[in-house]
């Protein structure tokens, strides 16, 4: 009986978290068309956080990614050497990249970067009393802060998807230069015939969603920010997971959903 | 009784404020005038940030009103609130000052957001307010490399930016030395010489206290148990405000383990 009612707590701070999330989604919707910030001050502080979050994040995406992409083109060649097609190695590694590890490992990265930056700040901003401070002076701390925040994620996520998908591509054409008689010429065009816009698109619908739940999780996790400096490491600890455990649910899910979709057509 | 043209800029009644189910504050009473500075002084745990922070609508009361010129708080709408807002200026005891902006930039904030002044005319009112509290020449140090004193000073800039109604002053000379201190005093008093606003002064610092209240209000365990003009207060023969006045420690650790009740309660 414990374990139930320990259980239904569990699920009820799930629905009260999720529901916490998409309240400061809603609010920094609505603040972004009347915002009680000036245009050019949203716009500025955007442009920041996009440079912060995107821009930022370019060198150790593209390092990642490249490696990934190696790693899968590696680990693909081992089985499909047995079966004599080594050729399918692009096509792998271009398939796997766009639909799944490059929007994936994107959104890893910005966590562990930028979620974990977003809880820190505004936790900081609670316990210097920044935010209460923004709040006397008639400004609202979503407007300020949040707002921009999704704005910025909202365009650099998907940037970051693409780029990395660029080159996670470029990683397995390494592999396939070196290690499966491929040119690079050739290689390129292996690709090409082995995707679809689909997949890109796919991609970028996730990393979009990505973007979105990492910003929420780590502005809710400030703002819930208790007193104290310990609270402000307690709440980058749990952006840090929670972002991680609900990126992978949502790309479950809709991994499941475009998997659907494509059996019925 | 006080003619209607003096009608109070801050009414407080019948206050009461909870955290879970512990009450701070237990149904104060009272009102502050135009151009008059009122001092809060009581002991750690007696109140009075929470009476600061339920002022200027940080914190909902469990019962009661706040009237600031007229207007409910505690009923008023968003709109109504920001309208309120940015009539009060609030100078945080660590200064609050937004870390990612210059002092100046912190300065001009309400300026840029809440007017229609033109940049050029902001650039020499944040001047004026920085040289009022003391700091020429500090628009473009970021908050982080200013000391405690001048924190406080630039955070009086920013609550001063709008030239509001009504200035509340969290802990003005809380954690800064005795010469610090008395800067601040000064500048207080220089405030009050130069603007004709009403002042809220939270602080547990007699000696200004004295200096600088108008009015002072004793807080006790979130009750009042003096509130009148300095003189008056300090001359109170009430048992409480002896002890409080004459600086003398209480005989058992009650109000310690009150203290800590009051966080712990509802923990378990």
């Amino acid at each position: 009986m414990q374990f139930v009612a320990k259980l239904g707590g569990a699920a009820e701070g799930s629905v009260t978290y999720i529901g916490g999330l998409a309240q400061l989604g809603w609010k920094s919707l609505r603040l972004l068309f009347v915002s009680p910030l000036k245009r050019g001050r949203l716009l500025n502080r955007t442009v920041h956080q996009a440079m912060a979050v995107g821009v930022g994040a370019l060198p150790i995406v593209s390092l990642i990614t490249f490696f990934v992409g190696i790693i899968i083109a590696l680990q693909g060649a081992y089985e499909l050497q047995r079966l004599g097609a080594m050729q399918l190695v692009a096509s792998l590694v271009a398939i796997s990249i766009t639909r799944e590890l490059g929007p994936l490992i994107t959104a890893i990265v910005v966590i562990g970067r930028s979620g974990s930056a977003f809880a820190a700040e505004i936790g900081t901003m609670r316990v210097t009393e920044e935010l209460d401070a923004l709040q006397t002076m008639a400004l609202d701390p979503v407007a300020f802060l949040v707002t921009p925040k999704f704005l910025a994620m909202a365009v650099m996520m998907p940037c970051l998807a693409v780029w990395s998908d660029f080159m996670g591509v470029l990683g397995g054409c390494l592999f396939g230069v070196v290690g499966a008689n491929f040119t690079f010429g050739s290689y390129v065009i292996a690709t090409r015939d082995a995707l679809v816009a689909h997949d890109i698109t796919t991609g970028i619908v996730k990393s979009l969603v990505f973007g979105l739940v990492i910003t929420a999780v780590g502005c809710y996790e400030g703002f819930s920010t208790g007193a104290g400096a310990e609270e402000v490491g307690r709440s980058t600890t749990s952006a840090v997971v929670n972002s991680i455990l609900l990126v992978i649910l949502i790309d479950v899910v809709f991994t499941t959903l475009f998997y659907l979709a494509r059996g019925t057509a | 009784m006080s003619p209607p043209a003096a009608a109070p800029v801050i009414e407080v009644r019948d206050l009461r404020v909870q955290y879970g189910d512990r009450e701070i504050l237990h149904g104060l009473t009272f009102e502050i005038f135009h151009g008059e500075t009122v001092v809060v002084i009581g002991g750690s745990g007696s109140g009075k940030s929470t009476l600061l922070r339920t002022l200027v609508g940080l914190e909902q009361p469990s019962s009661g009103a706040v009237r600031i010129k007229g207007v409910d708080i505690t009923k008023a709408s968003a709109r109504d609130m920001d309208a309120i807002r940015k009539k009060i200026g609030l100078a945080f005891q660590g200064g609050a000052l937004i870390g990612s902006l210059a002092v100046g930039e912190n300065i001009s904030l309400p300026l840029i957001e809440h007017t229609t002044l033109k940049p050029t005319t902001i650039e020499v009112m944040v001047r004026i307010k920085l040289e009022q509290v003391g700091l020429s020449g500090f628009e473009n140090y970021s908050p982080a490399q200013l000391s405690g004193g001048m924190r406080k000073r630039a955070a009086f800039a920013r609550a001063l930016a709008l030239d509001p109604e009504i200035l509340f002053f969290d802990e003005p000379s809380a954690g800064l030395d005795p010469i610090t201190a008395a800067g601040i005093d000064d500048l207080i008093l220089n405030l009050k010489k130069a603007y004709s606003m009403s002042m809220v002064v939270v602080t547990h610092e007699l000696a200004s206290a004295f200096l600088i209240a108008d009015r002072i209000i004793l807080l006790d365990r979130g009750a009042i148990i003096a509130m009148g003009p300095v003189a008056e207060v300090r001359d109170s023969p009430h048992p409480r405000v002896r002890q409080f006045l004459d600086r003398v420690a209480d005989t058992s650790q009650d109000d310690d383990v009150d203290h800590l009740r009051m966080y712990t309660e509802g923990i378990r």
